[in-house]
């Protein structure tokens, strides 16, 4: 009997490696021989432990969630595709049949660590692909693809890769930016776990293009299972040739370093990302100059989120056009959104950019997990405005976003319910803006303690007009006086929670 | 003291990030950055000591004092927030009587804050030893807390 079960945080947090102890001595028992496969997660976080057994002819059959308890009945039942935890085939599940699954394809399907599954389900096919019509072709996929960042700021990559391939260096850099620290968010966990050698095989084809030779992935220290499937996924890449003298058989060297962070928020942003990268404290650096130009060690560096990297293999693979064909005006391509908080369905959905906010939260979210109405919800982790629920017909699309003022970052959508507090949300806000300034800029630093302060008196109920006044400048200072989006953005959350929740600003006040 | 530390920071001179690494591998072989190994840590790695002590105040996972046996980081960030993150964390403290950032007399278990485990669709989340747990009830957390605090101080 095959027995697949994920490797991911998300299932191992819930039992996951328990459920697998408790099937191999049910096993054992019962003198039936089982293989275990631990695969990455589907991304249905509810179901988790979600655990697949493989029928005659290879057809799947999923259970969740299954705990330790539920195994001996299971194997009683001999996995009956009519027992209560069981859903079916996994892939006909509505809420995986509903997504366009283009950079999760192999994700909780596979073995993240067999390098033979991962070549014999489409990998190394966009590593070939750009091998063979060179660099400067490869570039121009990227170009017409569309994709931009999903690091956040969302910037079109291809205009980053030629930049960095136009430097003059004996010495360039690829950077994967792996420090993931949105609230709300965990895709480059998720594709770090369940299909590691995609994010190898896009670095390697970046590398390729712009001419870097080496590559280092910053990883946060939060995430000790990306740590150890990663570590050793690059040992076997460097075995199995995906990495060294001729990466792949792309005529090219690459080599990549695993660097792990060491819980500093602000080190997801790129510049001080690099000064954490050299050793330092992850302070801020001013652009210009640019990273693509004097990025790592003064040297042209490009830096991408997991995610960027992890959609150039199927790019190159099936081109450029064939990608810029998902989505809509000139938000290209697939999302990985995250569906996060108090949500039924909680997990990760991938869709082509243009379904509106509403169907990520009820069509594929279910609607809270607590059951009462939804009060709000944060996008783009907290940094990204508070939403009610009157304006959920919004499209999710960086265009549709940035005119309301607020952002899709990183695809992380939270959802909160009536009980949310959101003058409490505005002051969380600045706590954390104090807690995880790098310190570089007055506004940033000082300005989110005073922010703390006058929602303290705010929430308490004294002053609130003068307050609220105070809290509006406060809010410009910062907008205008801060170096990085940290400082700068911060107010996004304060004032998008003033402008739609204002009644949770004087609650006291109206004696609620 | 010193001859240790040089043993364990050593091979990370001349790396990419170094520094860093090495106050990795430091806490991970002794459990925390001791004041006596900033001497020793700019000496090896040609820094002046305000420079290491810097690097190691940045970071939140760098340690200046032993931590207790056990180590809990509970998740403060937004989305374990809106699933009861709060109660979760009112109830773990004050079930072992401490505040965060705090280790308790004898040495049995240290409570930090941590922003996001990854865990956001699985709340409320947190981290006990290293390991990552999901789906956490309040009650039953701060019971196995007081367990934990209680083993830990035999
Ligand atoms: C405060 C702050 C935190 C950030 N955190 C992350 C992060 O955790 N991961 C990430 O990929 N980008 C993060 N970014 C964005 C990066 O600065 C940068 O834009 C990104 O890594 C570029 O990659 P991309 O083009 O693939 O998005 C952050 C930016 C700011 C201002
Ligand atoms: S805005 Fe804040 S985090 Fe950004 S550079 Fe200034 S002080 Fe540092
Ligand atoms: S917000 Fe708690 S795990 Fe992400």
């Amino acid at each position: 009997m095959k027995v697949y079960v994920p490797l991911d945080t998300a299932a191992v947090a819930v039992g996951a490696d328990e459920v697998v102890e408790a099937i191999v001595a049910e096993a054992e028992a019962r003198k039936v021989a089982v293989e275990i496969v631990r695969t990455g997660s589907r991304g249905m976080h509810w179901l988790e432990p979600l655990v697949e057994i493989e029928r005659v002819g290879g057809a799947r059959v999923a259970f969740g969630p299954v705990s330790v308890g539920d195994v001996k009945a299971l194997f009683e039942a001999d996995f009956a595709s009519d027992h209560a935890l069981a859903h079916g085939d996994p892939a006909e599940i509505p809420y995986l049949k509903g997504q366009d699954r283009q950079t999760f394809a192999r994700c909780g399907i596979i073995d993240p660590l067999s390098f033979g599954a991962y070549c014999k389900s489409g990998g190394l096919a966009g590593l070939k692909r750009a091998a063979s019509i060179g660099a400067v072709e490869t570039i121009d996929e990227v170009m017409t693809s569309g994709l931009r960042g999903r690091g956040g700021a969302a910037f079109p990559s291809g205009i980053k890769w030629r930049t960095v391939a136009g430097a003059e260096a004996e010495q360039k850099y690829i950077v994967c930016n792996a420090d993931e620290g949105d609230s709300g968010t965990f895709s480059d966990r998720m594709i770090l776990e369940g299909d590691p050698f995609l994010l190898i095989e896009g670095m390697v084809i970046a590398g390729l293009a712009v001419g870097a030779t080496k590559g280092f992935i910053y990883l946060r220290s939060e995430y000790p299972v990306a740590q150890r499937v990663l570590g050793q996924a690059l040992e076997i890449a460097q075995r199995e040739g995906l990495l060294g003298a001729d990466a792949g058989g792309s005529g090219c060297a690459f080599d990549i370093e695993l660097f792990m962070g060491a819980g500093a928020y602000i080190c997801g942003e790129e510049t001080s990302l690099l000064e954490s990268l050299e050793g330092k404290r992850g302070q801020v650096r001013a652009k210009p100059p640019l990273p693509a130009l004097e990025g790592l060690h003064g040297k042209p560096t490009l830096v991408h989120n997991v995610i960027s990297l992890c959609a150039v293999p199927s790019v190159l693979a099936n081109g450029g056009s064939w990608y810029h064909d998902f989505g809509v005006g000139r938000s290209t391509g697939t999302m990985p959104f995250q569906l996060a908080g108090n949500v039924k369905c909680g997990g990760l959905v991938e869709v082509a950019f243009g379904l509106s906010l509403h169907d990520l939260i009820y069509k594929f979210g279910g609607g809270t997990r607590s059951g009462k109405p939804v009060k709000a919800v944060q996008v783009g982790g907290p940094l990204g405005a508070y939403i009610p629920p009157s304006k959920f017909d919004m499209m999710m699309d960086y265009e549709t976003f940035g005119k309301i003022g607020a952002g899709v970052g990183h695809g992380g959508i939270v959802v909160f319910d009536e009980d949310a507090d959101l003058a409490q949300q505005a002051k969380y806000a600045f706590d954390f803006c104090a807690e995880e300034s790098c310190g570089k800029c007055t506004p940033c630093r000082i300005g989110s303690v005073r922010g703390s302060e006058v929602m303290a008196k705010i929430i308490s109920g004294s002053d609130v007009t003068e307050n609220i006044e105070l809290l509006t400048d406060l809010c410009e200072v910062m907008e205008d006086g801060s170096l990085c989006a940290m400082g700068g953005m911060t107010p996004v959350p304060v004032l998008s929670a003033l402008k739609y929740f204002p009644e949770d600003f004087r609650a006291v006040k109206e004696g609620k | 003291m010193s001859s240790a530390t040089e043993a364990l920071i050593t091979p990370f001179v001349g790396q990419t990030g170094g520094l860093l690494r090495a106050l990795h591998a430091l806490q991970a072989g002794v459990g925390y950055i001791d004041a006596s190994a900033i001497p020793v840590i700019a000496d090896v790695f040609n820094l002046t000591k305000a420079e290491v002590k810097g690097v190691v105040s940045f970071y939140s996972d760098f340690r200046r004092a032993p931590a207790g046996k056990h180590s809990i980081k509970i998740c403060q960030a937004e989305a374990c927030q809106a699933v009861g993150g709060r109660s979760l964390t009112d109830k773990a403290l004050r079930a072992l009587d401490l505040s965060f950032g705090e280790t308790d007399s004898a040495g049995a278990v240290t409570i930090e804050p941590v922003y996001c485990l990854g865990l956001c669709a699985s709340g409320p989340a947190a981290m006990v030893d290293g390991k990552l747990r999901g789906r956490l009830d309040p009650n039953l957390f701060a019971d196995e807390l007081v367990q934990l605090q209680k083993d830990g101080a035999k």
